[in-house]
C-alpha cells in the first residue's frame, strides 16, 4: 500500500528494537477477549484506476451546474469561485497543517485567519470575528447561547423567517438546557412579527435573518431597538453574506452578534458541506465568545506576528465551564472565504452584490408581468419568493427534466405558503437563463 | 547525524492584505452585466465596503508567501499526540473537487442526488463495521460536535424512559471537549483518576457509578496511548445501574481491525474522519465527526437519515424520537467523500496494517528516546507515547523549550502540556506513515537537543531561530487583544 513506507526488513528490526516478535504481539496490553477475532467485512481495495472510475459513476449521477441551471438558494449559492482561489486552496502547507498551536511554525495560518477576521468583521460591521463555526446553524445556536451567557436571562425570541434548519438546529442544542425558545410569526409583508416579544419575561436574545429565508431583508434597526429596550442582545443572523457588498451590514444597525452561514465566500456548495460559520461581536462581549480567536503580537526581537489567543475561554483550559465545546472549525473554509474577499475586493464586492441584486429583480418583474404573483412585496436580494398557480409541481417535473431547478418548494417549510416557490439569482445565472425559466414556466 | 531537515529557508516578507494594493485594482473576473441596473431603496443601502482592492498577482504572491510560513505533514514529520497527523492522499482530494459533489446543491430532490446518497449510506455502512456498532449519522461536523450528539442521544436516552440523570463520569485522561461537551447538555462531569497503570480501574467506576449517573465518556486508547483493559468489566458495571457507555474515537487508528468498540461494552462512538480516515486538517477544519450507535439508540440518531428504498436513496426525517438536527444540511459532505475513497483505497487488511504500524512506530519512538525523556507509564504503548520533562528540569530546560528546539531541527513539535496528568507532558504521535529513516532523524534531534538542554541550555530557551519568526509573545497578546486590523 503506498500510503504505508515500512519494507518487511524494517517491521523486522523495529520489532526487534522493542522486542516483540510480531505485529500482533504490540498488541499484548489489550485482553484477549476484547480483540477482533476475524477480518473486518469491508470491500477489497481498489486502484487509484478503480477509485477514479466508482467516484466519476457516483458524481456523475449528481445534478450539478453548468448541467443544471438551478435557481435555488436557501441557504447554499452557486457563485462563481475564481480560479486563482481554489489554487491557492491546494496549497499543501494549508491544507495538511493542524490548528496553529505552535505560532511560530505556523505565521501563515495564523496571518491568514487574522485577516479573515478582520474582512469578516468589516463585511459584518462588527469589531470583532472569530476564527470560525462548523456552518450557519450551529454558529447561530452558539450566538444564543452566548447572550444567555452574557444577559443571565433564559428565554430567546427567534424569527419563523430564520432557516428551518437552522431553527431546528437550535432547538436540538437548547433541549436539554431548559431554556426557553419563542417563536416569531410573519407579517403579511414578509417580515418579522416582533409584538410577541414584549410579552416574553427574562429575554435574552431576538435573532433574525436578514435577507430573511424569503428573500426579504428585515428593518433591522428597529429590530435592534426593540430588542435593546427589552435589555434582551440582537442576534442577526445570514445565510447569504454577499449581500453585505449592497445593503446595510448587521454591525450599523445595532446587532450585538453577528453569525451566518459564509459559503457565498468563495466556498463550493459541496452538497451542503463544509461551509463556513460566521461569527462576530462587539469587542465588550469577547471573552463570551466560542471560538478561536487569532491576536496580532510581537516575537521576542519585536517583530510582528501572530498567535492563537483568549485561549481562557477554551474547552482544552476551561474543561466544563468553557464557553464552548469547539475544538476544529472550519479554518480552511474561512482561509478560502479571505481569499475570496481579497480577490473580490471592496469595489468588486459592491459591484457584483449589485448584480445579484439587478439580476433577481429582472426575473421577479418578468415573471410578474407574465401574470405570476410575487409573494411579498419587501425589497429582497437575489432571492424572492413567487406564488405558482395550482398544480405547479407538475411543470416543476417537466422543467427538471429540461435541467431546470425552479426554486424551492416552501409548502414543507411554511404549510401556508403553499404552490409559494423561493427562487435565487445569481451572477452565474444569466438573462439567457432566466427568459428561458419565464418561457417554461408559462408555457 | 544525519543532516536534519531544519535549515533556514527562503522566507519572504509579505505586509498584510490591507496593507497592499490599489483602489481600483480587482483579482475577479465580474461577469458580464446583461440586465439593467434596477437600484434598491436608498434607505436600505450601504455606499462602501473597507476592503483593499488587489490584482490576481496581488493575491497569488501574498497567500504564496504565507503559505511558506507555514507548516504541513507534506513538510515532515508532525508527530502532534492525539491529532493523527497522518499523510492525506491527494487522489481523494481530486475526488472531493468532481463537479458533481461540490457543485452538487443540497435542496435538490432525491433523485437528482443518488449519488451523494448513496455514498453516504455506504460510508455508514463502513463506519458501522469498522467500530462494530449498528447504525451511524455523518452529520456532526467535527469531534467535539459528535460528543455533544453522543451526549444529547444520552440524555434523550433516559429521558425516553422517564429519567433525567445529572452527572457523567469523564476519567483524568479526558480532552478537554469531553466535559465542555457533557456541560453543553447540563450534565455534571464526574472526574475519576486512573491507576497507578495509567488506566482507569473497575474498583474507582464502581464506586461513583449510580443511578444519577447518565454514563461514562471514555476514550479508548486514552490520551496515555494506554488500551483501557479495563472497559468491559467497566462497561458492565455502568449498564448495570442503568447507564451508557460513550466512546471517545479521538485515538481510532491504534485499533483499526483489532478492536471493535462496539463489542466490548460501547454505545455511543464518535470518530475523526480527519484524524483516522486521513482527511486533511485544513489548518484547524473543516473535520467530520460521525457518531456510531448500538441499536437502541438508533431511533434518537438526528434527522434527516439517509434510507435504501428498493433500488433508490432517500433522505427521511421520519424518526419521532430523533434529537433532531446539529447541521444546516448534511454535516461536511466533502470531508465525507474522502474519508470514503481511503476506505475504499485501503480496504480491510490495510486498515489493520495502518493501525499495526502507528502502534509500532508509537513504540519504537518509546523505546528509543526512553532514558534520554522520562517516560510517564513505562509500559507497551498503542499509537502515541507520553514523556515529560522530568530529566531536563534539572538544567531549567522545560517541555516548551524543547518544543520550540525542535522546529529548528525541522520536525513540528509533539502535543505538549496534554494528557494533564502527566506534569510538562510530551505526547508524541508519529502516525504510520511516517517511515523508519525519519523516525530515526526525529529520534536523533530528541537526542541532540537532550544534550544541549545539558550543555548549552541557551539554545534552547532561545529557539527557534530558523522560523520566520522568533518566539512570540503570547502574554502580550491576551492582555491587550488585538484581534482585527
Amino acid at each position: 500500500m503506498r500510503y504505508l513506507p515500512h519494507t518487511d526488513e524494517e517491521i523486522a528490526s523495529m520489532l526487534q528494537a522493542v522486542g516483540k516478535n510480531s505485529l500482533d504481539e504490540l498488541f499484548s496490553t489489550i485482553p484477549e477477549d476484547c480483540r477482533c477475532t476475524g477480518i473486518l467485512d469491508l470491500p477489497e481495495p481498489l486502484t487509484e484506476w478503480e477509485l477514479n472510475d466508482l467516484m466519476d459513476a457516483l458524481s456523475s449521477t449528481m445534478a450539478a451546474s453548468p448541467e443544471y441551471t438551478a435557481f435555488i438558494g436557501a441557504g447554499s449559492y452557486d457563485h462563481y469561485i475564481p480560479e486563482s482561489v481554489s489554487y491557492l486552496l491546494t496549497r499543501s502547507e494549508f491544507v495538511t497543517s493542524y490548528t496553529p498551536y505552535q505560532a511560530e511554525m505556523s505565521q501563515g495560518t495564523l496571518q491568514a485567519i487574522y485577516e479573515y477576521q478582520t474582512l469578516a468583521a468589516r463585511l459584518l460591521g462588527m469589531e470583532v470575528a472569530n476564527a470560525s463555526m462548523y456552518d450557519g446553524a450551529s454558529a447561530l445556536a452558539e450566538a444564543l447561547l452566548m447572550a444567555i451567557r452574557i444577559t443571565r436571562k433564559s428565554a430567546v425570541a427567534i424569527s419563523s423567517l430564520v432557516h428551518p434548519h437552522y431553527r431546528r438546529v437550535v432547538q436540538t442544542y437548547f433541549e436539554p438546557t431548559g431554556y426557553q425558545v419563542v417563536e416569531l410569526p410573519r407579517l403579511e409583508n414578509g417580515r418579522t412579527d416582533l409584538s410577541p416579544i414584549h410579552g416574553i419575561n427574562n429575554l435574552a436574545a431576538v435573532a433574525v435573518q436578514s435577507p430573511n429565508f424569503l428573500g426579504c431583508i428585515e428593518n433591522l434597526h428597529l429590530i435592534g431597538e426593540n430588542a435593546h429596550d427589552k435589555g434582551a442582545l440582537f442576534v442577526s443572523c445570514f445565510t447569504e453574506p454577499l449581500a453585505y457588498g449592497l445593503i446595510k451590514n448587521p454591525g450599523s444597525q445595532g446587532a450585538d452578534i453577528a453569525c451566518g452561514e459564509g459559503q457565498s465566500l468563495g466556498i463550493p456548495q459541496s452538497f451542503g458541506g463544509p461551509g463556513l460559520g460566521m461569527f462576530a461581536s462587539k469587542m465588550e462581549h469577547v471573552r463570551s465568545m466560542p471560538g478561536r480567536l487569532v491576536g496580532q503580537t510581537k516575537d521576542l526581537e519585536g517583530k510582528r506576528g501572530f498567535v492563537l489567543t483568549l485561549a481562557t475561554r477554551e474547552q482544552h483550559i476551561r474543561r466544563e465551564k468553557a464557553t464552548s465545546n469547539i475544538c476544529t472549525n472550519n479554518s480552511l473554509c474561512a482561509l478560502a472565504a479571505a481569499m475570496y474577499m481579497a480577490s473580490v475586493g471592496g469595489t468588486g464586492m459592491c459591484e457584483l452584490a449589485s448584480l445579484n441584486h439587478d439580476k433577481s429583480e429582472y426575473l421577479k418583474q418578468e415573471l410578474q408581468k407574465t401574470g405570476f404573483k410575487i409573494g411579498f412585496n419587501t425589497p429582497t436580494f437575489n432571492e424572492f419568493v413567487v406564488e405558482f398557480p395550482k398544480g405547479f409541481d407538475v411543470t416543476y417535473q417537466r422543467l427538471l427534466e429540461k435541467k431546470i431547478v425552479a426554486g424551492l418548494s416552501l409548502a414543507p417549510f411554511y404549510p401556508d405558503l403553499a404552490n409559494h416557490y423561493l427562487l435565487c439569482v445569481t451572477e452565474t445565472r444569466s438573462k439567457e437563463d432566466m427568459d428561458a425559466l419565464v418561457r417554461e414556466v408559462t408555457s | 547525524m544525519k543532516e536534519a531537515p531544519g535549515i533556514t529557508g527562503l522566507i519572504l516578507n509579505e505586509p498584510l492584505l490591507w496593507e497592499k494594493g490599489k483602489k481600483g485594482r480587482r483579482g475577479f473576473s465580474l461577469p458580464r452585466r446583461d440586465v439593467d441596473f434596477c437600484p434598491l431603496d436608498e434607505n436600505l443601502t450601504s455606499k462602501t465596503l473597507d476592503f483593499p482592492d488587489l490584482s490576481e498577482v496581488d493575491v497569488i504572491r501574498h497567500y504564496t508567501r504565507l503559505s511558506q510560513w507555514n507548516f504541513g505533514v507534506d513538510t515532515g514529520m508532525y508527530p502532534l499526540g492525539s491529532c493523527t497527523m497522518k499523510y492525506n492522499p491527494k487522489i481523494n482530494e481530486k475526488q472531493a473537487r468532481l463537479q458533481g459533489f461540490a457543485g452538487a446543491h443540497p435542496l435538490l430532490p432525491h433523485t437528482l442526488s443518488q449519488g451523494a446518497l448513496k455514498l453516504m449510506f455506504e460510508l455508514e455502512r463502513l463506519l458501522a463495521e469498522i467500530t462494530g456498532m449498528d447504525a451511524v449519522s455523518l452529520q456532526p461536523a467535527a469531534g467535539a460536535q459528535g460528543e455533544l450528539t453522543g451526549m444529547l442521544l444520552i440524555h434523550a436516552f433516559h429521558k425516553s424512559k422517564g429519567i433525567r440523570r445529572s452527572k457523567i463520569i469523564i476519567p483524568d485522561t479526558a480532552h478537554g471537549t469531553n466535559p465542555s461537551s457533557a456541560a453543553l447538555c447540563g450534565y455534571r462531569p464526574v472526574h475519576v483518576k486512573s491507576n497507578e497503570q495509567g488506566v482507569l480501574s473497575v474498583e474507582a467506576i464502581a464506586e461513583v457509578m449510580n443511578e444519577d449517573t447518565a454514563g461514562i465518556m471514555v476514550t479508548n486508547p486514552n490520551t496515555l496511548g494506554l488500551f483501557e483493559k479495563n472497559l468491559k468489566e467497566i462497561a458492565e458495571i455502568v449498564h448495570s445501574k442503568g447507564g451508557l457507555v460513550y466512546g471517545d474515537g479521538a485515538n481510532m487508528n491504534a485499533i483499526m481491525g483489532m478492536v471493535q468498540m462496539g463489542q466490548i461494552g460501547a454505545d455511543i462512538m464518535h470518530l475523526n474522519l480527519h484524524k483516522t480516515f486521513s482527511t486533511p486538517h485544513g489548518g484547524g477544519g473543516p473535520g467530520s465527526g460521525p457518531v456510531c450507535v448500538k441499536k437502541h439508540l438508533e431511533p434518537f440518531l438526528p434527522v434527516p437519515r439517509v434510507a435504501q428504498e428498493s433500488d433508490r436513496y432517500v433522505l427521511s426525517e421520519d424518526f419521532p424520537e430523533s434529537i433532531g438536527r446539529l447541521h444546516a444540511f448534511f454535516g461536511n459532505f466533502g470531508v465525507m467523500v474522502k474519508a470514503y475513497s481511503y476506505i475504499q483505497s485501503m480496504g480491510p487488511d490495510n486498515l489493520k496494517k495502518a493501525s499495526q504500524l502507528a502502534v509500532l512506530n508509537a513504540n519504537y519512538i518509546q523505546e528509543m528516546l526512553k532514558g534520554t525523556l522520562h517516560l510517564a507509564y513505562d509500559r507497551p504503548c498503542m499509537h502515541e507515547c507520553v514523556f515529560s520533562d522530568k530529566l531536563q528540569q534539572p538544567h531549567k530546560v522545560m517541555t516548551l523549550d524543547m518544543a520550540k528546539r525542535l522546529m529548528d531541527y525541522g520536525f513540528h513539535p509533539p502535543t505538549v502540556y496534554f494528557p494533564l496528568i502527566v506534569n510538562g507532558a510530551i505526547m508524541i504521535e508519529p502516525t504510520e506513515t511516517e517511515s523508519k529513516e525519519d523516525l530515526d532523524l526525529f529520534i536523533e534531534a530528541c537526542k541532540a537537543i537532550s544534550n544541549e538542554a545539558q550543555q548549552t541550555p541557551q539554545l534552547l530557551l532561545e529557539a527557534p531561530q530558523k522560523c520566520k519568526v522568533r518566539r512570540m509573545d503570547e502574554t502580550a497578546a491576551a492582555r491587550r487583544p488585538c484581534l482585527a486590523g
